[in-house]
């Protein structure tokens, strides 16, 4: 069995950024703006992405010479854990997505075309899923073909966060049998391509996009090798991503809870006392705390340039069972309150379950964790 | 090379060239499991043998007997007796929480009397805190210590007392004022155990084996000097006992504890056991259960290192902390119970059977996991305390 590595950094920009963070999402994020934002076409308030821009958050993982503040994944983390606490929507993970793949495979054209204009507020997003739901990133059905300079795409994706307010799409397809991404323009992406589809999640927007007739120019591939760094780069980020939105989430939901079973009395108590329901908090509890250390190993290992794939992958793990618990027994200890819409309980439990199912559930990391750990079996 | 990087080298050395001999009993897993005379002769020759290559101790002054160096060397001991699973030192009382008390607190007397016995294993010591029917509420301590003289008499009982037989000291903690409140009526005593009317009887345990004893105290008079602080202090000596157990404030003796098996050797069970005529390491099922084991323990230990970073602990600081032992002695029971199931039909049979494997120590592990998740608080008390002093829920 592999040694693993215990080691967590957390540097004092991180705590600072923390502490920023969570004050932000705290009074920018309630429960009525998310509730509000539900019924709102993009899922969020373009004010709100203004500030974020302003605070230097859409750049921070980018380096000053294209206007970022050169931190790393590291520090977002501290930004995405407080976000997925109050449940707030916005394209930010998206962004960074974008971010990372264009750092990982993008030329220096390419990085310099675009990355400067992301730190200024532009949203990106990345387009990888299609209808077979496969988690897979390097199996992709969509085609590229070059002609002269022009590189035409076919095929769909589905599940594109965003797209209907991204100004540039990371588009995955396949050139010559091998994986290659395409940036995609907004204004090459026309409006009758793209239509909305209807998840789980209500503060999230997803799309599915038809890439029939969409055609970029050839110096906005990544193709080859570029273009595997780039997916693994998009891979690392939306796991660390993930487990981070979904520890601050689970402790979203053990406060709403705790609030609950605090206040509402049967059978001449108050039911926070019992047994049964105060066991399981405690179990909830658990998870988020383990998970948070997951998240913040990963975070580090990451920031310092070394391999984490084993520590995403059981970050993943743990964060979206550990939500899901949390999500499921949060409903249940609401009582009949719980199964109405106007309970908070269900807001946890949606989000809880696009977490677990975005870029591979815990099955699925726990069968590569054991190939990676459990070798010669 | 450093003095440090030498002297790890030489340890190593020393505990690959020394481990004795594997016995043709089965070895206890910790001080707590010590059930026969076989087990505890052996232990207690392992620990003369540390200790008389200077291994143990040495952090303590050398006018005690200890080796009077920088604290960096036993860790290093403590590190390599760990890494290459050598047997558990006994005295486990005696080294982690007797001694750093009588250094802290005691007599010049007291340290000239005791420190030496602890560490070459002459003096075996025992733990008198927990009594019959007090569960864990250890300040409810009933047993009587009556002032009569230069004596206190005692009365009573403690019950889960390691070593018990095998004990000549007792550190125990007893009532010696009824009428004042619980925690400002106890007091605590270093008693040798071969006081007329102190008496050990042994509890058979749940494996079958004797680890524990009863301790009944039936007119038993002790000196007046074995009193440790003053009359009254009890509860706070009691607590200071229990920090240095913890390691909070060092000063342990060192050697190891406790040498259990762990996910390591529950990955290399799994590779010997059989499933459709394969290794079980091969069978989908049980990979994803050593994983989400692994990911459970990865998590317990990033915890303890998240632990000591303020900054990432500041909305509930006492929940790592609180949660640690529901944590970690779940994880174990469960995994032993799992360990049982890799081994296919064999997972009846016992220690003592010939066909066993490992001799049985799986079976003997998972019903000795029962003393974490029962011991110190039962997972559901631990429950509890997790509910309401961490997350803020109602009393029951």
């Amino acid at each position: 069995m592999a040694q693993l590595s215990n080691t967590i950094t957390f540097t004092d920009e991180q705590a600072m950024l923390l502490d920023i963070a969570t004050n932000f999402f705290r009074e920018k994020s309630s429960i009525a703006t998310v509730r509000r934002q539900i019924a709102s076409e993009s899922g969020f308030d373009r004010e709100l992405w203004g500030e974020i821009a302003e605070l230097g958050w859409l750049g921070i993982a980018v380096p000053e010479r294209f206007g970022g503040s050169e931190l790393s994944l590291a520090d977002v983390t501290a930004i995405a854990e407080p976000m997925g606490r109050h449940l707030a929507g916005t394209p930010l993970i998206s962004t960074q997505l974008f971010i990372q793949a264009l750092l990982a495979g993008g030329s220096e054209q390419q990085q310099r075309e675009l990355l400067p204009k992301i730190c200024s507020g532009a949203i990106g997003t990345v387009a990888l899923f299609e209808s077979d739901g496969d988690w897979n990133l390097e199996h992709i059905g969509s085609q590229a073909v070059i002609a002269a300079d022009a590189a035409r795409l076919s095929g769909a994706k589905t599940l594109v966060c965003d797209a209907a307010v991204a100004d540039f799409v990371l588009v995955s397809v396949a050139l010559d049998g091998a994986p290659a991404l395409a940036i995609v323009k907004a204004a090459d992406l026309p409006r009758e391509r793209r239509t909305r589809e209807t998840v789980i999640d209500e503060t999230r927007r997803a799309w599915r996009l038809e890439l029939d007739g969409v055609s970029v120019a050839v110096s906005s591939l990544m193709t080859g090798d570029k273009a595997r760094a780039a997916l693994k780069a998009i891979r690392d980020a939306a796991l660390l991503f993930a487990a981070a939105e979904a520890a601050g989430g689970i402790a979203g939901a053990l406060e709403t809870t705790v609030e609950y079973l605090n206040t509402r009395s049967a059978f001449g108590r108050k039911i926070g006392s019992y047994q049964s329901l105060k066991h399981t908090c405690a179990e909830i509890l658990v998870g988020l705390e383990r998970t948070r250390s997951h998240v913040y190993h990963a975070a580090s290992l990451l920031a310092a340039g070394e391999d984490a794939e084993v520590a995403l992958r059981m970050a993943k793990v743990e964060a979206g069972d550990s939500f899901v618990f949390a999500g499921d027994r949060a409903v249940q200890f609401h009582g009949g309150f719980g199964f109405t819409y106007d309970c908070d309980a269900q807001l946890y439990l949606r989000r809880a379950l696009w977490l677990q199912y975005a870029f591979g559930d815990a099955t699925h990391h726990r069968r590569r964790l054991a190939e990676l750990l459990l070798p010669a079996g | 090379m450093s003095e440090l990087d030498e002297f790890r080298r030489t340890v190593e050395a020393w505990f690959r060239d020394n481990r004795p001999p594997e016995p043709d009993f089965l070895l206890p897993e910790s001080f707590m499991e010590v059930g026969s005379d076989a087990q505890f002769e052996f232990l207690r020759n392992w620990q003369r043998k540390i200790y008389d290559a200077g291994y143990l101790g040495m952090a303590w002054p050398r006018e005690y007997g200890g080796g009077g160096k920088p604290q960096i060397y036993q860790d290093i001991v403590n590190a390599e007796m760990a890494r290459q699973k050598v047997p558990f030192v006994p005295n486990t009382i005696g080294l982690n929480w007797a001694g750093p008390l009588i250094l802290a607190m005691g007599t010049e007397e007291a340290k000239k009397r005791y420190i030496k016995g602890i560490l070459n294993a002459d003096d075996i010591w025992c733990q008198g805190f927990s009594e019959p029917d007090q569960g864990s509420d250890l300040a409810n301590s009933q047993l009587a210590a009556k002032r009569d003289g230069n004596d206190y008499v005692l009365n009573g009982s403690k019950i889960w007392t390691s070593l018990g037989s095998y004990a000549k000291y007792m550190i125990l903690l007893a009532r010696t004022n009824p009428q004042q409140p619980r925690y400002d009526g106890l007091s605590f005593f270093l008693v040798p155990m071969q006081t007329p009317g102190i008496e050990p009887r042994p509890i058979k345990k749940l494996t079958g084996e004797y680890g524990f004893t009863q301790t009944f105290f039936t007119d038993a008079r002790i000196p007046a000097e074995c009193l440790m602080g003053k009359e009254g202090e009890g509860w706070k000596i009691a607590m200071l006992t229990l920090t240095f157990e913890r390691g909070v404030t060092g000063g342990q003796a060192g050697g190891i504890s406790r040498v259990a098996p762990g996910l390591n050797d529950v990955v290399e069970l799994a590779r010997r056991s059989r499933r459709d005529g394969a290794p079980a390491l091969q069978d989908p099922a049980i990979r994803d259960q050593i994983v989400r084991f692994m990911i459970e323990d990865q998590g317990d230990r990033l915890c303890a290192k998240r632990g000591e970073i303020a900054a990432l602990c500041s909305e509930r600081p006492n929940a790592i902390g609180l949660s640690v032992k529901l944590r970690v002695s779940e994880h174990r029971r469960r995994l032993m119970q799992f360990a049982l199931s890799l081994q296919g039909a064999n997972a009846v049979r016992f220690v003592g059977d010939s066909s066993a494997i490992d001799g049985g120590k799986w079976q003997r592990g998972y019903f000795n996991a029962f003393s974490s998740t029962i011991g110190g608080g039962t997972s559901q008390i631990q429950a509890n305390i997790v509910g309401e002093r961490v997350l803020g829920l109602p009393k029951d």
